[in-house]
């Protein structure tokens, strides 16, 4: 099949995703809503007589599906636990299963070397059914790289905490738990660290309103309304 | 008649001594805070106080009656007695200190003849004064401050004991008066003879008066705020002074046992009879710079106070020079042992006081373990050392005859060898010390 | 905002001597907590059996405050959270954008930005010095790094306007040309700096009493400061050698020659040394850099409104105190949807209770002043 590759060229659609011994493209299932990958440079050269449909440009910015050398390890040993990988902006990103994160961090920081946490914060996504994602960025002191979990959760649900596999962890997971309202299991002290112990709320959840607090406080506290 | 007349001097004179020292002091006591602040400034590349008065020397002035303005506050659970009593203690301790010490031949409140043994107890008892403060307060963190403050005190003043002990064995006195006659006679300063002990009691002078690098007990950014935190006001005040009349007595005490109280530098020798004018011409030089200084003041007001300061430093020019320029034999000319004495005398406790000072601006704090670490296990030992090394020294040269520049120099050089050897056993300490766990 | 007031001697639990075991409260004012942080001891006398840093009295919800701003009236924000070391701020913040944005400011820009970064470095650890100088007692260096500090505020205040907040970049490059003298001013500052490190060195590192109050005090070993994720001096007085100016360069830096000092035992006086020779490393940065700044625009091609398409991105610089982080969450709009700043001194902080565990209360203020936090930053 691969040697004829004037009839191919035509006939193959571009949303397919061929896999090609030159270029990497993304072997797991892509939801519609990631931007369809076409190899950047065709396996082979169209020849003269035919026109070849010239290839989609490929986005500038914006996230691009991975799968690399590292991919390939973390799906070898996780399987379905790595939902989703792409490429945002020359930066790596993993999705992961919500339940087997100490596992993947435990590995991360073990076999891939991964043994700085640089970052452990979240967003919120009131939109989508999992609103929050908790993200964490790792980097490698031997390896110069850097890489981002990311683990999706509901205001319910219960992220598994990391704190046991690097201890900086602690402290940023207090904060997005006062921030955001994401309660992480095991944690040995899980409670505020920048706003008050008797906070209600979790400010930088979408929903919650600068303003809320604030009317509420003047409303109880001085009797009037609030002038803002 | 005579007898009379003598009765009423021998009372009259101690009283005028008495007077001014608790007139003049406290007011000295604040120009040497002047001196401080002054001082800390040159050498932090800045000036000081220099807007009220010129060159700020009203400073001291505007501090006093700001203090005595200010409300008196006592914390409501604090022992009102003791919290009331505790700073005149520490005040009158140091007081009393002062008033067997001589600042020039005829001045002297008492010349008792036990006289260093009675400044070093007297002032030992100003230790009291600090511990009442801090319990009376009634706060964890005073009474912490005071009570480390007292181990420091007391630690620190074993050590000056002897280094004290070591300069009387040469003077084989502990009267005043007789101590500087000693080294008189010898025609050398017993800081020379016994520099060890002179080094021994520097520190531990600056320890006993909680000044840096000592003064953990009462440093701002410490936890401990110590003894005086309660205090406001003119009471505080009194433990300023009391703290800077320590410094004085103890200035004083330095320089009457090894630096030669009241005599002039060569005071033997009549080649360097030169030297009596050296007062005069310091007197003069201070008073030129004021007057050079005094046309760029920006007021005034200013410019006529400092004219003022530098006319009365002329004066006082005048009045040391009289009695050399005197005929001899005339009452004038014998006036001068007292005013010269006094002036030297003066002259190297504010030289002790300026080192005083340089070491505090320069030296961090000791922490307090490292601290009793010092005084317990290097300056006890040295100084008993160094009272051996004396003891060595006056028999070579009594007994066996050696000349003094021999003996000494030699029992110098044993004893710091000995203080090497401490000094490297305590370095070798503190490494296997160095992580903390092991520390109780 | 209600504080539960400890007082003074609480739950008197038995220690293995039998002692009681008190908790002493380093109140959020206090001399020497550099802003307002509040410490709870528990001491077995003297010593030091554990710790509690209570953080938030800075907290001014500026990750909030970002999904309501657009990228550009967000970048004064940035400069108040380190309000020390305010271009580093900038710095980060401008580059993590034009990431974002897939652009890049111009060579000149760049390279005027690691100058007045390179400044800001000296500035900062010079105000660190002098404080931590003060709380262990010595009075004088402070005095003397704020007259060097004087002059560095002097170039910024005539580069933009301001000394401390100063807002000097952009994102895309610079607004403000270099001014005229801007060369000359920076050796005037650089050529005599040399001998001003030493000057601080002469006061304090033979000095017997600072040695025995930094050696061997508040130890971090290199596999500590990696789990606790300690970045910049904290982290490299370890013995860990990394920096991000050599490790992923940003701005100009991989065009100019400097060392990475880095200490051995991880104590107190490891990182003095090491802040003190970074000093020196800046000055030669600086040095190198006016030799030839290139011509060019200052700004780069960057509309006049910032739209990035979007995704996220995390960009982080070696700021003075560390590695400074940003994470930017972009939807598309004008406003980033989300900005979190990795602050280093809140992540430095979090060793604070492993390093002090069996030290004496004495020593709490060495390591404070050590690990180099500024309140703004912990808090934003």
């Amino acid at each position: 099949m691969a040697n004829d590759p004037e009839e191919k060229q035509p006939s193959a659609s571009p949303k397919k995703e061929e896999p090609s011994a030159v270029n990497p493209s993304a072997a797991a299932s892509e939801p519609a809503s990631k931007p369809p990958v076409t190899p950047v440079a065709p396996a082979a050269k169209p020849p003269a007589a035919a026109v070849p449909p010239r290839p989609p440009a490929p986005p500038k910015e914006g996230p691009v599906a991975l799968d690399n050398d590292l991919v390939k390890r973390y799906k070898e040993r996780f399987g379905e636990a790595i939902r989703e990988a792409w490429i945002d902006r020359k930066q790596a990103i993993l999705v992961i299963a919500r339940e087997r994160l100490v596992e993947i961090a435990t590995y991360s920081r073990d076999e891939e070397k991964f043994d700085w946490l640089s970052d452990l914060t979240a967003v919120d996504w009131p939109k989508r059914e999992q609103r929050f994602d908790v993200v964490l960025n790792m980097y490698s002191l031997e390896k110069n790289e850097r890489l981002r979990l990311k683990v999706y959760a509901t205001a319910d649900e219960r992220v598994p905490s990391v704190q046991g596999v690097w201890a900086t962890a602690n402290w940023e997971e207090r904060e997005v738990y006062d921030m955001f309202g994401v309660v992480f299991e095991g944690h040995p002290e899980l409670k505020r660290i920048l706003l008050p112990d008797e906070w209600q709320g979790h400010p930088l959840r979408k929903d919650y309103d600068i303003l809320t607090q604030d009317t509420a406080w003047v409303r109880e506290n001085l009797g009037i309304e609030s002038g803002q | 008649m005579q007898a009379l007349i003598n009765f009423v001097i021998s009372i009259w004179v101690p009283l005028v001594c008495a007077l001014v020292i608790v007139a003049v002091l406290p007011l000295a006591a604040g120009y040497i805070v002047l001196m401080e602040r002054k001082v800390m400034a040159d050498m932090q590349a800045r000036l000081g106080p220099m807007r009220v008065g010129p060159h700020g020397l009203l400073q001291p002035i505007a501090d006093a009656v700001k203090l005595l303005l200010k409300e008196d506050i006592i914390p409501e659970e604090a022992d009102k007695g003791i919290f009331w009593i505790a700073p005149l203690i520490s005040v009158t301790a140091g007081m009393l200190a002062m008033s067997a010490l001589a600042i020039g031949p005829w001045f002297q409140v008492a010349d008792l003849n036990i006289g260093l043994l009675f400044v070093v107890g007297i002032g030992a008892l100003g230790i009291f004064g600090i511990v009442l403060g801090g319990w009376s307060s009634n706060s964890h963190y005073s009474l912490l401050g005071a009570l480390r403050s007292a181990a420091q005190l007391v630690s620190y003043e074993t050590a000056a004991g002897m280094a004290i002990v070591g300069a009387l064995l040469l003077a084989g006195t502990l009267s005043i008066r007789e101590i500087i006659e000693a080294q008189e006679d010898y025609r050398v300063w017993f800081v020379f003879a016994s520099p060890v002990g002179f080094f021994i009691y520097v520190v531990a002078s600056i320890a006993e008066t909680n000044r840096a690098p000592f003064d953990l007990p009462e440093a701002e950014s410490e936890l401990v705020a110590g003894y005086m935190t309660e205090y406001s006001g003119f009471r505080w005040a009194l433990y300023f002074l009391a703290e800077y009349t320590n410094m004085v007595v103890v200035a004083s005490i330095a320089t009457t046992l090894f630096l030669g109280g009241w005599l002039r530098p060569f005071a033997g020798s009549r080649a360097f009879d030169f030297l009596d004018y050296l007062p005069s011409v310091m007197m003069l030089g201070v008073a030129g710079y004021c007057f050079y200084r005094a046309p760029k003041q920006p007021v005034k007001i200013q410019q006529m106070v400092l004219a003022a300061v530098g006319a009365s430093f002329i004066l006082v020019a005048g009045i040391l020079a009289a009695p050399l320029l005197a005929p001899a034999g005339s009452m004038l000319a014998s006036a001068k042992a007292g005013l010269h004495g006094a002036f030297w005398f003066l002259l190297k406790v504010v030289l002790y006081l300026y080192l005083f000072m340089w070491l505090r601006f320069t030296f961090p704090r000791y922490r307090f373990d490292q601290l009793m670490r010092l005084g317990w296990q290097f300056l006890i030992p040295l100084s008993i050392v160094n009272v051996m090394g004396i003891g060595l020294a006056l028999v070579l040269h009594r007994q066996l005859g050696w000349s003094h520049w021999t003996a000494f120099p030699l029992t110098t050089i044993l004893t710091l060898a000995v203080a090497g050897m401490l000094g490297s056993a305590g370095a070798k300490k503190d490494k296997e010390h160095a992580i903390v766990g092991e520390e109780a | 905002m209600a504080d539960q007031r400890i007082p003074f001697a609480t739950h008197a639990e038995t220690t293995v001597l039998g002692a009681d075991e008190i908790v002493l409260n380093m109140g959020p004012q206090h001399p020497s907590t550099h802003g307002v942080l509040r410490v709870k001891l528990r001491l077995d006398g003297e010593k030091v059996i554990g710790s509690e840093c209570v953080i938030g009295y800075l907290h001014r919800g500026v990750e909030k405050i970002a999904e309501h701003r657009t990228y550009t009236q967000f970048a004064p924000y940035v400069d108040r959270m380190d309000y020390v070391a305010a271009v580093s701020n900038g710095l980060g913040y401008c580059e993590a954008v034009e990431k974002l944005l897939g652009a890049e400011a111009p060579l000149r820009a760049r390279v005027i930005r690691t100058i007045l970064t390179e400044l800001q470095r000296i500035a900062s650890h010079l105000f660190w010095l002098g404080t931590h100088a003060l709380d262990i007692g010595a009075l004088t260096p402070l005095f003397y790094c704020l007259r060097e500090r004087e002059e560095i505020l002097k170039i910024f205040e005539k580069y933009c306007g301001a000394r401390l907040t100063t807002h000097a970049f952009r994102i895309g490059g610079l607004q403000y040309e270099a001014y005229d003298e801007l060369e000359k001013d920076v050796e005037r500052f650089c050529t005599p700096f040399d001998k001003r490190v030493d000057e601080y060195e002469s006061l304090l590192t033979g000095n017997r009493i600072w040695v025995g109050r930094t050696k061997g005090i508040g130890i971090l070993t290199a596999k500590e400061a990696i789990d606790y994720a300690a970045s910049g001096p904290v982290l490299r007085a370890s013995g860990v050698k990394w920096d991000i100016r050599k490790a992923m360069p940003y701005a100009a830096y991989d065009l100019y020659k400097f060392e990475i000092p880095t200490g051995k035992n991880g104590d107190t006086f490891d990182r003095y040394i090491v802040r003190m020779e970074e000093m020196r490393q800046s000055r030669l940065i600086c040095l190198q850099a006016i030799e030839n700044i290139p011509a060019g625009p200052i700004m780069g091609k960057v509309g006049k409104v910032l739209k990035p398409p979007p995704g996220e991105v995390y960009h982080s610089i070696e700021a003075p105190k560390g590695e400074l982080g940003y994470y930017i969450v972009s939807d598309g709009t004008t406003q980033p949807y989300r900005v979190r700043i990795r602050p280093p001194s809140l992540i430095n902080l979090e060793a604070f209770d492993k390093m002090i565990r069996g030290h004496l209360v004495a020593d709490v203020v060495a390591i404070i002043g050590t690990l180099d936090i500024v309140l703004g930053e912990v808090d934003r």
